[in-house]
């Protein structure tokens, strides 16, 4: 890359030029994802925003569950780990309350988040855990080759669901305002500015961030997010952050209501302390306690009490 | 245990000295005699004496009958003792339960105000106090119930002449957090309970225990068990509460912050295990621990941290089951779970402590273990040893602590996560790779970490992760045998049955049989060439808590079987809950040698 030949100026941050993040640095394994997925988008947005936001390159990583987006991490040349169906946002936790110094990124879709990891999805969110969750949802279960997922809508016919889904779908949006997630969005992989402007801004927000992106899966729910797709004949209604107050829950609720395609953008932000940091602070006012004595020191201490 | 307390000597008519005695308290969960044994028990460790206890809890919320058994001796104190040589009932209920565990010429105690019925039989001498309104004039009316296992506590202090100023010290540092009128109240009831007239029955004393330089401490299995955690270097992990294994997350919640660390409590097993192995891949060791059904709900990640070649420590305090089962009760029902209970073949170390004191050894080894080998170690604990105390010798610190370290150091062009040949060192997170980031997966992967699930793969990697559990079986000791060396019966045990089969070798070895007996600390890999063992007894057998199955053989029999397909490998198995009397494995043993 040019730039790569550019001497930085001196007040810039000192990123020595071979460590700038780039795409082609970001790149590795050649995506499995079906031709015209969307979430080809997704991945092209994410590169788009790391290279903006110039994280130190070993401190990134990501994170996912199973299911077709959930392979994400094997296509970022960064450290990544794939691990079980609906339990990437534990584990996530575990590396975030450990290791302040990483970016942690997860990856996962409708089924991995809503269904088989709902119950963590709701504690994590009321946690606050320090991480971006990114949901790619895409209405079906994708990589099971077409199963009714938590959010196909009613009438949607899959394999499970030969007559067209009988349970009601879940309200993503309504669902992350109830349980206390402290940055919650929705998005959509055809629209790739709103997409990256949406991520970094969820990235930039200290606390437990997710977005809802909306990501067509061509092969199994062809066509299901033409009425959010412009050049489809649909609408895409962002919103319009003059009029509605991202602090107020309600007002958030009640976008949430409105019904298909409903709005995109950031429905809700607050800000609260995190977990990490409740966590540092008894740490913290535990060690002030203990001025001069090592770990060791600590536990001789703890066994004498057993004399 | 009526040959092992006989009195030795008699130094007045009214006072016998007593090498052991083992006191039952019988009563409601809620009277506080888990106290009275917990204080007798630490006073124990400081006066050179050896202590054991038992107890039984109810699973209601509470309320409900309750028992705490003490062994005390100045000798080595290897079980909680098969009957009792005192017995305190505080009410009918308790008597009735109870008076038959009394030996014969037994002493019982008993609140008169409670206990309306006693059998004049086998010589008991039966000495009724009004425990409960003896402490209401003693500490001035209203606190019903409360009181009077402090008013027990003095009373036994005085029969066996107790040290009475390291008792009250005791008692004060306990108290002494609280508000002050908590403690007066507690030594008003203490010293009356001291100065109660018992009568003409005579007290008793104990042989000094045996003078040592080094420091004594007495605790329970779950308490030293985090300590050992501690040492070995563990600040991460998470946990749900589950019963008998909550007091392990409880301590190390609330003493990691000291150390730096952080203990989560999750909202269910799934997540605990999950957050764990972040930690884990995030470079730290890192525990997560359950009893018997939350280790089976952790059991899918477990194949996980086997397939990601992810160090963890995981401990199941086992305790009855299947499903709920007896969830305040002792069973070691879970060995073929904590092998096998997981999809694929998925390795891991299983190791088991054999008394209190070694629940802090086996955590620095399972902790040394789970790095050196990285894979997920499980350690096999149960309801006996979490709750029971013991007296034992102060870890040394300065021989076991282990600092822990992030290796996040920059890592050559080369690195690769899972090298067939070596041992997988995974990179976390933060380290400058000089080559491609590496990937940890669970799906079946080549070198990198790369998905590649081809049968040549597969098979080698299959391969690698097995190849690390028999690597560790030829570098494992073999036990060491106790008793005879050959002889009759050679009996094999696992966990907190240790002490109760030491005992039974010592009387069976007293009544001229040739027996030995050996303990299994690692249990999957075992030792390699086990069989060398019993190469020169007639019989095997494996003592255990669990079932003799549909085969005929326990869990660690079915095992030791099939690695070494022996038929003198027998079974003795039980299923009441209960921890095993000495009697009971005489009676096993002795069957199997008439049987030949």
């Amino acid at each position: 890359m040019s730039s790569a030949t550019i001497e930085a100026p001196a007040s810039a941050p000192a990123v020595p030029a071979a460590d700038k993040l780039t795409k082609k640095i970001l790149t590795a394994d050649h995506p499995t994802w079906c031709p015209g997925c969307g979430d080809f988008a997704v991945l092209a947005a994410f590169y788009k925003v790391l290279e903006k936001l110039q994280y130190t390159h070993e401190k990134i990583v990501c994170v996912a569950g199973i299911g077709c987006s959930s392979r994400f991490p094997y296509f970022m040349n960064t450290h990544g780990i794939h691990f079980i169906h609906g339990r990437a946002l534990p584990l996530a936790t575990g590396i975030s309350l450990s290791r302040p110094d990483v970016h942690v990124f997860v990856f996962g879709g409708d089924g991995d988040g809503f269904s088989i990891g709902g119950n963590h999805l709701n504690h994590a969110a009321r946690k606050n855990v320090k991480l971006t969750y990114v949901i790619m949802d895409n209405y079906v279960y994708g990589l099971t080759k077409k199963q009714t997922s938590p959010t196909s809508p009613q009438g949607f016919k899959s394999k499970t669901d030969p007559t067209g889904a009988i349970d009601r779908p879940i309200n993503p949006m309504k669902q992350l305002l109830a349980s206390g997630a402290t940055f919650i969005a929705r998005t959509h992989a055809a629209q790739v500015k709103h997409m990256v402007d949406t991520f970094e801004r969820a990235i930039l927000h200290d606390g437990f961030s997710v977005v809802e992106c909306l990501s067509e899966c061509v092969m199994f729910y062809e066509g299901s997010f033409d009425d959010s797709t412009p050049r489809k004949g649909g609408t895409y209604d962002i919103i319009d952050e003059t009029q509605h107050d991202v602090k107020d829950d309600v007002a958030a609720y009640q976008l949430a209501n409105l019904p298909s395609p409903g709005k995109f953008g950031v429905f809700y932000e607050t800000r609260q302390p995190t977990k990490n940091a409740l966590e540092q602070k008894w740490i913290d006012a535990t060690q002030s306690k203990l001025t001069g004595m090592s770990g060791k020191d600590v536990l001789r201490k703890r066994l004498e009490i057993m004399r | 245990m009526s040959t092992a307390t006989a009195p030795v000597s008699a130094s007045s008519p009214a006072t016998q000295t007593l090498r052991n005695a083992v006191i039952r308290l019988a009563g409601n969960s809620q009277d506080g005699i888990q106290s009275i044994g917990g204080f007798l028990a630490r006073l124990a460790g400081r006066t050179q004496h050896d202590v054991m206890t038992y107890m039984t809890i109810p699973s209601t919320i509470s309320g409900g009958p309750s028992i705490f058994q003490l062994h005390l001796g100045s000798g080595h104190v290897l079980t909680a003792g098969d009957e009792s040589d005192v017995l305190v009932a505080f009410y009918q209920h308790s008597y009735n339960d109870h008076i038959s565990v009394l030996r014969e010429g037994g002493i019982c105690f008993y609140d008169s105000g409670e206990v309306k019925e006693v059998k004049n039989e086998r010589g008991v001498h039966h000495i009724g106090i009004p425990f409960t309104a003896a402490t209401i004039e003693a500490i001035g009316g209203s606190a019903k119930d409360r009181g009077k296992n402090m008013f027990v506590l003095g009373l036994l202090c005085a029969v066996y002449q107790l040290d009475k100023d390291k008792l009250s010290g005791i008692i004060e540092r306990q108290f002494g957090k609280k508000d002050e009128s908590v403690l007066r109240t507690a030594m008003l009831a203490f010293d009356a309970g001291y100065a109660y007239p018992i009568g003409d029955m005579g007290t008793f004393n104990f042989e000094e225990g045996e003078h040592t330089d080094e420091h004594r401490i007495s605790t329970d299995g779950n308490t030293i068990m985090s300590m050992g955690l501690i040492a070995a270097g563990v600040r991460y992990g998470a946990a749900y509460p589950i019963t008998p294994w909550s007091g392990i997350m409880e301590t190390l919640r609330s003493e990691l912050p000291k150390y730096g660390g952080i203990y989560v409590q999750a909202e269910d097993e799934l997540a605990a295990v999950s957050m764990t192995i972040g930690a884990a891949y995030a470079g730290h060791l890192a525990i997560t621990g359950s009893s018997g059904p939350g280790l089976s709900l952790k059991m899918e990640a477990l194949s996980y941290a086997s397939m990601a070649e992810i160090p963890l420590i995981v401990v199941n305090v086992q305790r009855g089951g299947p499903s709920t089962g007896l969830p305040t009760s002792v069973e070691q029902s879970d060995l073929m779970q904590a092998i096998y209970g997981s999809h694929g073949d998925a390795p891991r170390i299983v190791l088991a402590p054999q008394d209190v004191e070694d629940c802090f050894y086996i955590a620095l080894e399972a902790g040394r273990l789970a790095r050196e080998y990285s894979c997920p170690v499980i350690i096999l604990s149960d309801q006996a040893l979490s709750s029971r105390i013991e007296a034992f010798t102060e870890p040394d610190l300065d021989k076991h602590w282990v600092e822990p370290t992030l290796d996040i150091s920059e890592r050559d062009a080369d690195f690769k996560p899972y090298p067939l040949d070596k041992i997988t060192r995974h990179a976390p997170p933060g380290t400058k790779l000089a080559g491609k980031y590496p990937h940890v997966s669970g799906l079946e992967h080549d070198e990198h970490g790369h998905p590649a699930g081809s049968p040549k793969m597969h098979t080698q990697m299959t391969a690698k992760r097995r190849n690390k559990l028999i690597d560790l079986s030829k570098k494992l000791p073999l036990p060491e045998i106790y008793g005879d060396k050959e002889g009759d019966v050679l009996l094999i045990g696992w966990g907190s049955t240790y002490g109760p089969i030491k005992e039974a070798v010592n009387r069976l070895r007293s009544e001229g049989h040739k027996i030995g007996a050996a303990h299994i600390r690692h249990i999957h890999p075992m030792p390699a060439g086990l069989d060398r063992l019993w190469a020169k007894f007639k019989n095997v057998v494996v003592v255990e808590m669990n079932d003799y199955g549909v085969y005929g053989h326990g869990q660690l029999a079915m095992m030791i079987r099939a690695a070494y397909a022996d038929p003198k490998i027998q079974s003795l198995c039980k299923t009441d809950g209960l921890a095993y009397r000495i009697r009971e494995i005489v009676t096993g043993v002795e069957k199997v040698m008439t049987a030949q």
